[in-house]
């Protein structure tokens, strides 16, 4: 005790010292982290704060944030702007079929690569690495001419049909890596019990890959629910446009002056997304981190 | 071969049948018709007429092409290493025993979930020189209102600002790679008289290598191909000082129905990406440290 009270005055200078360091660094540490933080979510918040006021709340200066009364009614009227029940539907129909499509054919396309051993398959796989990094719009125009031979055009066609052929690359390889993680024994036991191929894929791979089954599901949606460019290069009448084209028509009808309605439309069309992402963001934190560090 | 072999191999290539029958029409197809495109001059109208290389002779004396490489360039340029060292760093924050990290890491991953014309239209409205958020933060430190996308000089910074919004998607990555590092070799360097920034240095940055090189590959091939946003948002102006290259492939083919030149813009583009690939992959062997089989084997 009295030991102790001796060595003190000395010992005290240099831990005040550290703790003041310790204490400065925690608090850069979490000014940044609430400055980013800000950064990333504010703009979220202007835009629906803006989605619920009327003209005059957003012309007010200095700005309100949560406006009253809250326009509400925003929200149905801006829907009933432009057709957007049939761009809903439109977009409904090519996000559920191209998200079958990418699911059926990248994983069965990766069981082959991950299980079955045939001449040529390094090379063929090396083929499907070399596609993740193709720019897509390089290849663009003679989609568009092959599509248009095919009279496809100005139908749904070019946005699902593709996916049914593993044209996701990346989701194919997310597949591979994940099958390989999982044991030969279950599906040499399953063979010597009589099952082929396609049973050991469709009844021992297959459930066993709920993880990443759910991440390519949660991915393909977010992609081809957000895609713009392919139905800005196919679609040309408004029966057949997707609610991303119909979000563009909204702004190039209203010019910029009805900031209400576009964010109250921009806020509808991102809530599907930011829900799935609510509810299964462990599928979706999991499934980023297993492609970018164990890829 | 024998009999089971060929049988396996047989349901190989049944396996891996729709990408082999998809990787012809829709990629490889492509690759090869897009080079013939090229060499004509076709409006989609009248049948294409045949002009040899004249499109790519165009291209070389086309100011509006070397000024949306230029531009794409420059995008990528800042674009690429800010969003790398932005995530990192705050990835390397979130790592020390910060409170509410799956908080922060949700709130951060959160723009990476939502894209396209939505998100366009959220930051048309955040950069309204009037009455968006952008303009009325700056007054908040007596800064004159900037003209942001309809300035010649503010349009790309915006759209840099735009793609910065994005950073989480990484934070995500890097966390869980910072996590992935065995802590003995933290002790190890400790005990051998390393201070903290010598341990980052030698300890966390190397075995962070492959993740960054992935990250730096990706956002370059991504910032190369920045489409929406520029269509959205400025459509290449004011006076063409957003003309991403994407863009103005775009408008050759569908705005101006110039499917050979859009073509010969495409060929391009795929040889600049093929190009930047085999460089950063030639380059990497010299920084990008992989572990030995040890790690595998765990």
């Amino acid at each position: 005790m009295s030991q102790t009270a001796v060595a003190a005055p000395a010992r005290t200078q240099r831990q005040w010292n550290l703790r003041i360091w310790r204490y400065v660094g925690r608090t850069l540490t979490y000014a940044v982290i609430l400055a980013v933080g800000a950064f990333v979510s504010v703009p979220f918040v202007w835009m629906i704060s803006a989605s619920l006021k009327d003209e005059s709340q957003i012309f007010a200066s200095p700005p309100i944030w949560i406006p009253v009364p809250v326009y509400w009614n925003n929200y149905p009227e801006a829907v009933r702007l432009l057709p957007f029940h049939i761009f809903l539907r439109n977009t409904v129909v090519v996000t559920g079929a191209a998200m079958l499509g990418d699911i059926l054919s990248c994983s069965l396309v990766a069981y082959g690569f991950a299980r079955l051993r045939f001449p040529g398959r390094g090379p063929l796989f090396t083929c499907v690495l070399a596609t993740i990094l193709l720019p897509v719009y390089a290849v663009a125009i003679p989609r568009f001419i092959l599509f248009r031979q095919l009279g496809w055009t100005n139908t749904l066609l070019p946005l699902t049909i593709p996916a049914f052929f593993g044209s996701s690359a990346f989701f194919i390889f997310l597949f591979r890596q994940f099958f390989l993680t999982i044991p030969f024994e279950l599906e040499d036991a399953a063979r010597i019990d009589g099952a082929n191929t396609f049973t050991c894929y469709s009844r021992i791979i297959l459930p066993m890959s709920k993880p990443v089954l759910g991440a390519v599901a949660i991915f393909s949606f977010v992609f081809h629910w957000n895609d713009f460019f392919f139905p800005l290069i196919y679609l040309n009448s408004q029966e057949n446009y997707t609610l991303a084209i119909g979000l563009n028509m909204l702004r190039v009808s209203q010019g910029g002056m009805r900031w209400n309605y576009l964010m109250a439309m921009s806020v509808l069309v991102m809530l599907p997304c930011l829900l799935l992402f609510f509810f299964f963001q462990r599928i979706f934190i999991q499934g980023v981190v297993f492609t970018g560090v164990k890829g | 071969m024998t009999r089971a072999q060929r049988r396996e191999a047989l349901e190989g290539y049944l396996c891996i049948a729709p990408w082999l029958i998809g990787f012809v029409l829709f990629v490889g197809g492509p690759i090869l018709g897009s080079l013939g495109v090229s060499l004509t001059d076709w409006s989609l109208l009248a049948p294409p007429d045949f002009i040899g290389l004249k499109n790519y002779a165009d291209l070389v004396v086309d100011p509006i092409f070397w000024l949306s490489l230029k531009v794409t360039l420059i995008y990528t340029a800042v674009h690429v290493p800010l969003s790398i060292a932005l995530g990192f760093g705050l990835a390397l924050l979130l790592n020390q025993n910060v409170r509410f990290v799956a908080l922060w890491r949700t709130v951060f991953y959160l723009p990476a979930v939502v894209s396209g014309v939505a998100v366009a239209l959220l930051w048309l409205w955040v950069f309204n020189p009037e009455l968006g958020l952008a303009n009325r933060f700056l007054a908040l430190f007596g800064i004159e209102p900037l003209g942001w996308l309809l300035s010649t000089r503010w349009a790309l910074p915006a759209l840099i600002i735009i793609g910065l919004w994005n950073v989480g998607g990484g934070i995500v990555i890097y966390l869980a790679g910072l996590q992935g590092i065995p802590t003995e070799l933290f002790e190890a360097a400790q005990i051998d008289g390393a201070s903290a920034l010598r341990r980052f240095w030698n300890v966390t940055v190397p075995l962070m290598t492959p993740v960054l090189f992935f990250q730096l590959i990706v956002g370059m091939i991504g910032a190369f191909q920045v489409f929406t946003n520029p269509y959205v948002l400025t459509n290449g102006g004011p006076a063409n000082a957003t003309m991403v290259y994407v863009l103005y492939l775009y408008l050759n083919g569908f705005s101006f129905l110039k499917m050979g030149y859009a073509a010969a813009l495409g060929w391009i583009l795929f040889l600049l990406a093929l190009a930047l690939t085999i460089l950063s992959f030639w380059s990497s062997s010299r920084w990008v440290y992989y572990e030995a089989g040890e790690r595998r084997a765990r």
